[in-house]
């Protein structure tokens, strides 16, 4: 093993993932879930991060790191902000204004496309079909779906998730 | 046509209708509960199989007929998972039954593993979905505490075990074999199949992959009978004795420039005119269509003229589309440029395509790279051919590729070129008086600086 000890998990997050244990035959099982776990309580989960989780599951960093590098999903140099925004670029959204939403947001935040706010609020993610094409266009703003979106109404919406969120 | 009352979506709009209480009132469970104690798996077996119920999840092969592959008298454990990583562009009726009615799902769901003598269900949900994995844990919490999961179900002796299990945004964890990999912990790179899942799927034991909308078909079938379902939609053809009917009711989503976009229930069979007239309220802002997607980006496009296309398994495919898919339709109106459709379309599929086989990476990103190019004022004509050539070469039907995303990255790109070709050509020739008909290789560099 590359370290003794862990350096980014906590004891809750070990607990947490030693949880889910029993539900699978196999600890490979795991890596996807303790991702999760990490991600959702860091944002982020850094190379320290892989290390511990592929030790707490027994297998080399670099398989921890092949299966979270495939998932654009997580973000591993730097946490997202606190209010993570997928908009939704797909073709439903598409047709009713969605890249006109992705767009006005970013220049109202001063940020690019996958971008995060210099105070750490607010990542905007272009994100493919969100499932959600009955309230074309759409953001999936953390748990929250905000529907039926125009440029206007979206950025309304996001500064609620976001006053929500501190 | 005539009236259809809603049975899968029967519990829309009905207050607190994804608790057990509510959905024992409607009748759910009981059939689970007889079938337990009066049928063996088998049976089960065969009951889906007269049903002639085909998988929703988008291609429509026999769920019976999938569950007899499971070896017989395999030691265990079998496995079932049910996917729920609906991430075909357009496609939403999964959400639906996961938030409004979970514990549908859950009885198909328990039907189906006992069906299949599967120990442990595993449902994979996107990530896109927090309010349905919230309604579905809930609902397993109930059934677990009402003894509908967990050891020894009803006193009957079946035990099952039904979890959650998050996906991380990836459109090809839809992929049977790719969702099994996923599960598995590993990046999603479909399989090589044979093996089967049915032979060797998840932690290499015999698994079976069925759709959300599917279990919930089951649990309507254990209910109202197979004869009830078979008299829904449409039946085989006498003439093909290949056909094996479309029977059932069937979820369709549709979504893009209608007024009332939704999630609606009808027969197997309706044609899409019907679906946008009769549900959907019209084309949006009393313009007319231009063309729309049958069921999923990757099925392709209808024209307007094909409109009166039955959306059944085999409709679609009489007028050049890949299928049904998942039944999702989207609108494009008059205003819609085709070469905006096809973009948004090659960009998603440049997107979700794993890497894992040269054809589809190499064929999704350059087709992309291709009609961006074209945007940016530099197409020629020649790039319809070059396009065509990608779409007829890469895939599961050409022999290219492992799994069938391919196939739903070329569709769009032959249908929308072989359907509107004009409206390429003449595109082309307006932005790129020039160089239209400049047949030369494009130089590296040139392209590089198109982006």
């Amino acid at each position: 093993m590359i370290a003794q000890g862990r350096r980014v998990l906590t004891n809750d997050m070990v607990t947490e993932i030693e949880a889910l244990s029993p539900r699978y035959p196999d600890r490979r099982a795991l890596v996807l879930p303790a991702l999760h776990v990490v991600h959702k309580a860091l944002r982020q989960v850094s190379f320290d991060a892989v290390v511990d989780i592929a030790n707490l599951l027994g297998f080399p960093p670099a398989e921890v790191q092949d299966t979270l590098s495939f998932y654009q999903f997580f973000h591993q140099e730097k946490p997202h902000g606190r209010v993570r925004a997928f908009v939704c670029r797909s073709i439903s959204c598409a047709l009713r204004g969605g890249e006109d939403v992705l767009e006005q947001l970013c220049r109202r935040h001063g940020v690019e496309p996958y971008g995060t706010t210099d105070d750490g609020s607010l990542t905007i993610e272009p994100a493919e079909c969100l499932g959600a094409c009955d309230f074309a266009p759409c953001i999936l703003a953390n748990d929250d779906l905000l529907k039926n979106l125009s440029p206007e109404s979206a950025a309304t919406a996001i500064d609620e998730v976001k006053a929500r969120t501190r | 046509m005539t009236p259809f009352k809603p049975v899968l979506l029967e519990a829309v709009g009905i207050p607190d209708s994804y608790t057990l209480a509510s959905y024992r009132n409607r009748g759910g469970y009981a059939p689970l509960e007889g079938l337990l104690r009066e049928k063996q798996p088998a049976e089960v077996v065969e009951m889906v199989k007269a049903s002639g119920l085909r998988g929703r999840g988008g291609a429509g092969f026999s769920t019976g007929l999938k569950w007899t592959f499971l070896p017989k008298d395999h030691p265990g454990p079998i496995y079932l998972c049910v996917n729920a990583d609906e991430s075909e562009p357009g496609t939403f009726n999964n959400r639906f039954l996961m938030e409004d009615d979970p514990h549908q799902v859950l009885e198909g769901t328990i039907i189906s593993s006992f069906a299949t003598r599967a120990s442990t269900a595993y449902i994979y949900l996107r990530y896109e979905y927090p309010h349905a994995w919230n309604r579905l844990q809930g609902a397993i919490d109930e059934c677990y505490a009402a003894g509908l999961l967990g050891q020894n179900i009803l006193g009957t002796g079946f035990s099952l075990d039904i979890y959650l299990h998050r996906g991380a945004a990836a459109y090809i964890c839809g992929e049977e074999t790719g969702l099994i990999e996923s599960l598995e912990g590993k990046r999603a790179w479909p399989r090589i199949k044979p093996p089967f899942p049915a032979i060797e799927g998840v932690f290499r034991k015999p698994t079976v992959v069925n759709n959300v909308e599917t279990m919930a078909c089951v649990a309507q079938i254990a209910r109202r009978g197979v004869d009830w379902f078979k008299s829904i939609g449409v039946p085989a053809d006498p003439t093909n004795p290949r056909d094996p009917g479309s029977y059932g009711p069937k979820l369709y989503c549709l979504s893009g420039h209608v007024e009332k976009p939704g999630c609606y229930e009808a027969p197997l069979g309706i044609t899409l005119r019907e679906l946008v007239d009769d549900f959907g309220g019209g084309v949006w802002k009393g313009r007319k269509a231009k063309a729309a997607i049958p069921g999923g980006i990757s099925m392709g496009l209808f024209t307007e003229a094909e409109f009166d296309t039955p959306l059944d398994f085999a409709g679609p495919g009489r007028v050049g589309c890949l299928g049904l898919g998942t039944a999702a339709v989207v609108v494009l109106d008059e205003t819609v440029s085709i070469v905006d459709f096809l973009h948004n379309s090659c960009r998603f599929f440049a997107h979700e395509s794993c890497g894992q086989c040269t054809p589809c990476r190499e064929g999704t990103s350059w087709s992309l790279r291709m009609l961006e190019r074209i945007r940016a004022g530099q197409g020629r004509l020649k790039d319809l051919d070059l396009l065509l050539e990608i779409g007829n070469t890469m895939g599961m039907m050409p022999g290219s590729t492992i799994c069938g995303l391919a196939d739903g990255a070329a569709w769009p790109i032959k249908n929308a070129i072989n359907k509107f070709r004009g409206e390429f050509e003449d595109y082309i020739k307006r932005t790129n008086p020039e160089g239209w008909m400049v047949t030369d290789p494009v130089a590296a560099l040139q392209i590089v600086g198109a982006h």
